[in-house]
């Protein structure tokens, strides 16, 4: 199959499809709705399931029911949606369970804005919900890119038994370019016979399986911890992954940026270097695990003067740039919220300030 | 001459975390019994509450699952969705299933779900320590209505069975006890009917027991089983609310 033009939130539905997952649970919420459009109409082509749950919390409970059963499952929605859904996603990760949630992130916080927004940043990467767990969280910044993770995500949380994340902006979801499905990406699921509530005759066991978050004895539930924090220490060392832009060159100005904001970005680095300003970037693909190593390096460059993160949110990604940089750099923020994605030409007018 | 009586096999051998006069191991029994009689305990899984009875998988022997608060009717509903052929039930006590899991209950009901759900209904909330329930009676006295449930404030306690019955889509929905022996068999029996819907895929199935809590009333447990016939039962009347086959 060629490339065809398709809207990011469709495009991610397809992925998932194509990935081999065929149960999806939803509730409406722009900028993602047609994500649940798509798949009312789609899945059942292919005897796939659609349900659309009363509510986020209850979608997320679905979902967690049907990853306990061994299935492969998953759930889109938006900013204030995630919020609902975080207290099923915190047992999910409790119990170890592989399933995966795209966030096409709006405006917040409260009602916000229905607009393109990186405001979830922090809800993504340090602590989606109550407890001590973390996501594996995978940031497209194209349509084509959005598909291609979508379809990486299912035996990525297989792998971990932990919940992924997408986490997409609106302009992610709403925008239409062309997307290319690529079959080796389709992964068999793996055998969950160890530990799936899938009834004891699916096994061939005599054996129950037992599926809980419940630890009341303190010591029981730090070896749990520990053994989560483990998996989260195994992300750290084989899941990062970034694009390093202009990065032989000899930049005085390193931006860090990811998604919509990072395809801005690109823009803003090929004027500059037309115009004899180096400019590198790092475009995180994961912010968790984020690639610190990586911006760390890109920050302690010869020619280094100053480091810029550069997000839709009001500097949450700064946080994990500072730590990266570890004070070799001044780091500086540059953003806008509210769903206005800054021009190239405002990055430029920063960027250059920072040059000066 | 063999056995007359035995342990069901869906039961384990445990020493019962529950209180003297609890109504949840009679409870237990009539599931587990149900479930071996059906022969489905290798096809079964249950979601246990949160609540007295969170820990209530380890007294059975099929798989099982915990869920959050109230949560448990859109939990079996993910696993029925993904495997219709497992048979799935929740065990949810009145504040899991009648204040927090309101939602999530009236929905699954009305979706028409092919799981089972076994709502003990002991008007209080037992686990947290005698909290004042959705299904508290007038004037009740808990933790957090000393003075009694004043109905001015708070309303009248919620007649789950009813209210899921008002719901236009197919399902069973039975009230029973088990506070004396004559009522034991009559719950098992609606616990039967309930599964058996299940396993034809008929409709949803709901069985509510009024049950005692004597540590949390601050009774007894035989006056426990006195107040709750004297004052749950005229409330919560005994009997099939709607079945599929006339609703």
């Amino acid at each position: 199959m060629g490339k065809v033009l398709m809207k990011g939130n469709e495009a991610i539905g397809e992925a998932a499809i194509r990935a081999g997952c065929l149960n999806y649970f939803a509730y409406p919420i722009t900028p993602q709705s047609e994500v649940a459009e798509y798949l009312s109409r789609r899945l059942p082509e292919v005897g796939g399931l659609f349900l659309q749950g009363e509510s986020e919390v209850a979608v997320s409970y679905m979902i967690l029911g049907a990853a306990a059963a061994g299935e492969r499952v998953f759930t889109t929605s938006s900013s204030p949606g995630i919020s609902l859904m975080s207290e099923g996603i915190s047992y999910i990760a409790g119990m170890q369970l592989p399933a995966v949630f795209v966030n096409i992130m709006r405006g917040g916080p409260g009602l916000g804005g229905i607009l393109p927004s990186q405001a979830d940043y922090l809800q993504a990467t340090k602590g989606i919900g109550h407890g001590d767990f973390r996501l594996l969280v995978m940031a497209p910044a194209s349509v084509q890119e959005a598909a291609e993770m979508t379809m990486k995500a299912f035996p990525l949380a297989e792998k971990y038994r932990n919940p992924v994340m997408i986490l997409g902006d609106g302009l992610i979801g709403q925008m239409m370019e062309p997307v290319e499905f690529h079959d080796n990406l389709k992964t068999k699921p793996v055998d969950k016979n160890g530990w799936a509530t899938n009834g004891m005759d699916t096994r061939g066991s005599s054996q129950r399986n037992l599926i809980r978050s419940l630890y009341l004895d303190p010591e029981v539930l730090n070896r749990h911890n520990l053994e989560l924090k483990a998996k989260y220490d195994r992300m750290q060392q084989e899941e990062i992954r970034f694009e390093a832009v202009n990065i032989d060159s000899d930049y005085k100005v390193l931006i860090v940026s990811y998604g919509t904001m990072s395809r801005v970005c690109r823009t803003a680095v090929d004027q500059l270097k037309a115009e004899g300003l180096e400019v590198g970037m790092i475009r995180p693909q994961t912010v968790f695990p984020f690639p610190e190593e990586a911006v760390g390096n890109a920050a302690a460059g010869k020619s280094c003067r100053a480091v810029a993160s550069i997000e839709m949110s009001m500097g949450q990604m700064l946080e994990d740039v500072q730590r990266s940089v570890k004070g070799r750099q001044p780091v500086h923020w540059f953003g806008k919220c509210g769903g206005e994605v800054p021009t190239p030409e405002e990055v430029i007018e920063f960027v250059r300030s920072l040059a000066r | 001459m063999g056995k007359t009586f035995a342990k069901p096999e869906a039961l384990s051998d445990q020493h019962t975390h529950y209180c003297p006069g609890c109504t949840h191991g009679v409870i237990h029994r009539l599931v587990a019994e149900v479930i071996d009689e059906l022969g489905i305990r290798g096809r079964t899984v249950g979601v246990a509450p949160v609540g007295c009875a969170v820990l209530m998988y380890n007294y059975f022997t099929f798989d099982f699952m915990e869920s959050a608060h109230g949560r448990a009717p859109a939990q079996a509903t993910g696993i029925k969705r993904v495997r219709p052929d497992l048979i799935v039930f929740t065990y949810q006590g009145d504040g899991d299933l009648a204040s927090i899991g309101m939602s999530e209950i009236v929905h699954a009901a009305n979706r028409g779900e092919k799981i089972t759900t076994i709502f003990v209904n002991n008007a209080v909330y037992g686990m947290t320590g005698g909290q004042m329930a959705p299904t508290t009676m007038p004037n009740q006295r808990t933790t957090t209505s000393p003075f009694g449930r004043n109905v001015e404030e708070v309303g009248m306690p919620i007649k789950v069975s009813e209210l899921l019955a008002s719901l236009q889509t197919d399902a069973y929905i039975a009230r029973q006890t088990v506070i004396y022996p004559k009522h034991i068999n009559r719950a098992k029996k609606a616990i039967k009917k309930a599964f058996q819907y299940q396993l034809d895929g008929r409709c949803f199935s709901f069985v509510e027991i009024v049950s005692t809590c004597p540590t949390n009333w601050g009774l007894t447990p035989v006056e426990a089983v006195k107040w709750a016939e004297e004052k749950m039962l005229p409330y919560y009347p005994l009997g099939e609310i709607k079945t599929p086959d006339k609703s």
